[in-house]
């Protein structure tokens, strides 16, 4: 943990100047045990509210109201619990990596396989979710960000199962380097928006979907993929996937009669991490670990890893964790991973770290690549790249624990699930160039020299 | 005219309460006039460029200059100014530099000028440090497209301590009790979003303009200007029915993108010519 966590004001205090931990809150969760699950926003301590246009304010009124009175409503979470189980799969599997825990100091390591959802990662949980609210607010539209093009073929699945219009915004230069992807979500029958504005990049991708929304607010759900922007979606986004920890505590006492010491995720808008997270919040003794992207190393510059370094700032709506230079710019975040390449963080995430609740550490490329490696050749199973970065965490943190057993304990009493939120069949391209596997007069080599994540 | 209930907030037409930019509309009023904003973003091409285009159209016809930090994530705005402000920052514009436009132009003209800004900016440098340079340089006080009263807190107390002016945005979609609440909580005017939708000329200003207005209006606003989509005198003439100002922004930096300042110069004095009121 960095001091950086030190620099945290209250809602609309000056956040550069006022270097002020939200000691309050921080004491009140140490001494009184108060539960951390369910926080229904819109602030998570100082983090969370609604920086956002006036224009928008109705639209997140509506979609707060519509929200909570679905989630007390039984027709609608009977009609998320059938989607979930009969459409994308769930409960999703625990499995134990017993080839892959002899790296990681011989503790015992279990994968939740959100790898095994349909569409191939954790992402079609909140999809879901959000498109049956825009069809509760009689929306017939709905639009997405996306980065690498998974939550935009998630998105597109969505909106073909329930009948929607669906339009995904996605920097230029990501649908030239996914142009597999694009196709992906135009056979799904989604219309993609090449976006030329700003860096072209995510960020830009979510300021055109913003721009979107405004105009058309009146027929378009804005369906947001990751767990931050102004409230509700931070909270709405993490109750979605809440039932990956639900499951994963669950299973974990089934398969092994306790608790983990620990649970490992990546975090790049953080919405696979506060799900799986979410299920132990009120388990203080299993230590939560978030793996951001350090890219080519926090100390170059070209990283993503906004809780380590950033500065609590205001993007998309929220009050965070942001990656911005003296001016208050938001700067250009760098990762081998497009899934966690974003300059901002969910404030939910924020306040864990503040609070001390959650630890966040970044992983390099090349750690995240070789911890990808070793899943596949030790179990048969090709992660993403985004995940690569929770398996080389859950390595360090097998280690430590194994490095820190008191007398007579045994590394394989110590148990770490951590959550494989995507598959890798995306990333073959990125890797097979990363590892020097394709010949080089070959079609793919051309592809993967273009940073190709199918 | 007609008079509407007195708002010590956004301060009676005989109470401007200090505030710049209320002294400015009200001047216009006395003069029979609809007050003319006009935007550019600092920077654009450079910082030069913007105090002497600033000065230009306080010179022809406009009564308060609203200048926009260039920022990295303007959600707010459209093609043109998205296209201007990138290249602001590409030249080298940084945050600091506001101040020395605010007082370039301050120091020539009588124009209240404002500064238009997304929030980050500001709450990096402090909110505090930013208000208190902004007043030293002379600066009305701000418009704040990304916050909204409910996230102002430090922003309401700093402005109040030191008399600047604090214009937040009122929409179509605003609900009646969000519509008192900012009326409520800003100072000098209260700027009304014409459409739903970003910044850009448009050949026509909603109809949806004059209920937003008029909404503000009858929450207690006595100065309510109305941006979003304004390129010609024939729109400032119209809105003028039911408006105290109206807002140019992208058409002025379209000018500027193509003529330079004497093009500003132009454009503003054609504006202007639409600022006579007009019996309803």
């Amino acid at each position: 943990m960095t001091d950086m966590h030190q620099d945290a004001g209250r809602p609309g205090t000056d956040a550069g100047a006022a270097d002020t931990i939200d000691a309050g809150t921080a004491e009140a969760f140490l001494s009184h045990d108060e539960s951390l699950r369910h926080a229904p926003g819109p602030y998570f301590g100082s983090y969370g509210g609604r920086w956002m246009p006036e224009s928008l304010i109705a639209a997140l009124d509506e979609l707060q109201d519509t929200f909570e009175k679905a989630k007390a409503d039984p027709e609608f979470t009977a009609q998320v619990t059938e989607l979930n189980r009969n459409y994308a799969g769930r409960p999703s599997l625990l499995t134990e990596a017993q080839r892959f825990a002899e790296h990681c100091g011989g503790v015992r390591v279990f994968l939740k396989r959100e790898d095994l959802n349909h569409t191939g990662s954790h992402k079609i949980n909140n999809v879901l979710g959000q498109a049956l609210i825009a069809k509760r607010m009689g929306k017939t539209r709905v639009i997405a960000e996306t980065g690498a093009g998974q939550h935009g073929v998630a998105s597109a699945t969505a909106a073909a199962l329930l009948g929607l219009e669906c339009v995904v915004y996605m920097g230029a230069e990501d649908t030239r380097r996914q142009a597999l992807n694009v196709a992906r979500m135009q056979l799904l029958g989604a219309t993609v928006i090449p976006v030329t504005n700003g860096s072209q990049t995510l960020k830009d991708a979510i300021n055109e979907a913003l721009r979107d929304w405004v105009a058309n607010v009146g027929t378009t759900h804005y369906l947001l993929g990751t767990a931050a922007g102004a409230h509700p979606f931070p909270s709405m986004v993490r109750y979605f996937h809440e039932v990956i920890g639900d499951e994963a505590r669950e299973q974990i006492l089934e398969q092994t009669g306790r608790l983990p010491d620990a649970v490992c995720a990546c975090v790049g808008g953080g919405s696979n991490a506060i799900g799986m997270f979410h299920g132990f919040l009120d388990d203080r003794e299993v230590a939560l670990h978030g793996f951001e992207a350090g890219g080519d190393g926090v100390e170059t510059g070209r990283h993503a890893a906004t809780i380590t370094l950033g500065r609590p700032g205001v993007l998309h709506g929220a009050r965070s964790y942001l990656m911005q230079d003296e001016d208050g710019q938001t700067m250009e975040s760098h990762s081998i991973s497009a899934g966690l390449d974003y300059p901002g963080v969910g404030p939910e995430h924020a306040y864990l770290a503040d609070i001390g609740r959650a630890n966040y550490e970044p992983i390099t490329d090349a750690e995240a690549m070789e911890a990808f490696k070793l899943l596949s050749r030790t179990e048969g199973i090709i992660p993403a790249i985004e995940t690569a970065h929770a398996l080389a965490g859950a390595m360090k943190v097998g280690r430590r624990l194994a490095a820190d057993l008191g007398p007579g304990e045994q590394a394989s009493d110590r148990i770490i699930v951590v959550n494989l939120s995507g598959r890798g069949d995306k990333d073959v391209a990125t890797a097979a160039g990363y590892f020097d596997l394709l010949p080089d007069d070959s079609a793919e080599q051309e592809i993967a020299q273009e940073g190709e994540q199918l | 005219m007609t008079t509407h209930p007195t708002n010590t907030s956004t301060g009676g037409p005989s109470a401007a309460g200090g505030s710049k930019a209320a002294a400015a509309i009200e001047k216009a009023r006395s003069e029979g006039r609809t007050a003319l904003i006009g935007y550019l973003p600092a920077g654009f091409p450079d910082v030069r460029t913007t105090i002497d285009a600033g000065i230009a159209m306080a010179r022809n016809g406009v009564d308060l200059i609203e200048i926009g930090i260039p920022y990295s994530d303007p959600v707010m705005d459209g093609h043109v100014i998205q296209e201007a402000t990138v290249e602001a920052l590409a030249n080298g514009f940084t945050v600091p530099r506001i101040f020395d436009v605010v007082e370039g132009i301050t120091r020539e003209t009588d124009a209240a000028v404002l500064v238009m800004t997304y929030w980050n900016p500001v709450m990096r440098m402090g909110v505090r440090a930013f208000s208190e340079r902004l007043a030293a340089a002379g600066g009305a006080g701000l418009i704040t497209p990304d916050l909204i009263p409910d996230e102002a807190s430090e922003w309401l107390a700093v402005s109040e301590e030191l008399g600047l002016d604090r214009v937040f945005l009122v929409a179509p979609s605003t609900s009646p009790q969000r519509m008192q609440n900012t009326v409520d909580a800003s100072k000098g005017f209260v700027y009304a979003v014409s459409v739903m939708g970003v910044t850009g000329a448009r050949t026509s200003v909603g109809a949806a303009a004059r209920a937003v207005v008029d909404a503000a209006h009858a929450a207690g606003a006595d100065r309510v200007c109305v941006g979003l989509g304004v390129s010609s005198s024939a729109q400032v003439r119209e809105i003028g029915v039911y408006a105290d100002g109206v807002i140019v922004g992208t058409a002025l930096v379209a000018a500027l993108r193509d003529g330079g300042v004497d093009a500003v110069a132009d454009l503003a004095r054609e504006l202007s010519t639409g600022t006579t009121k007009v019996p309803a």
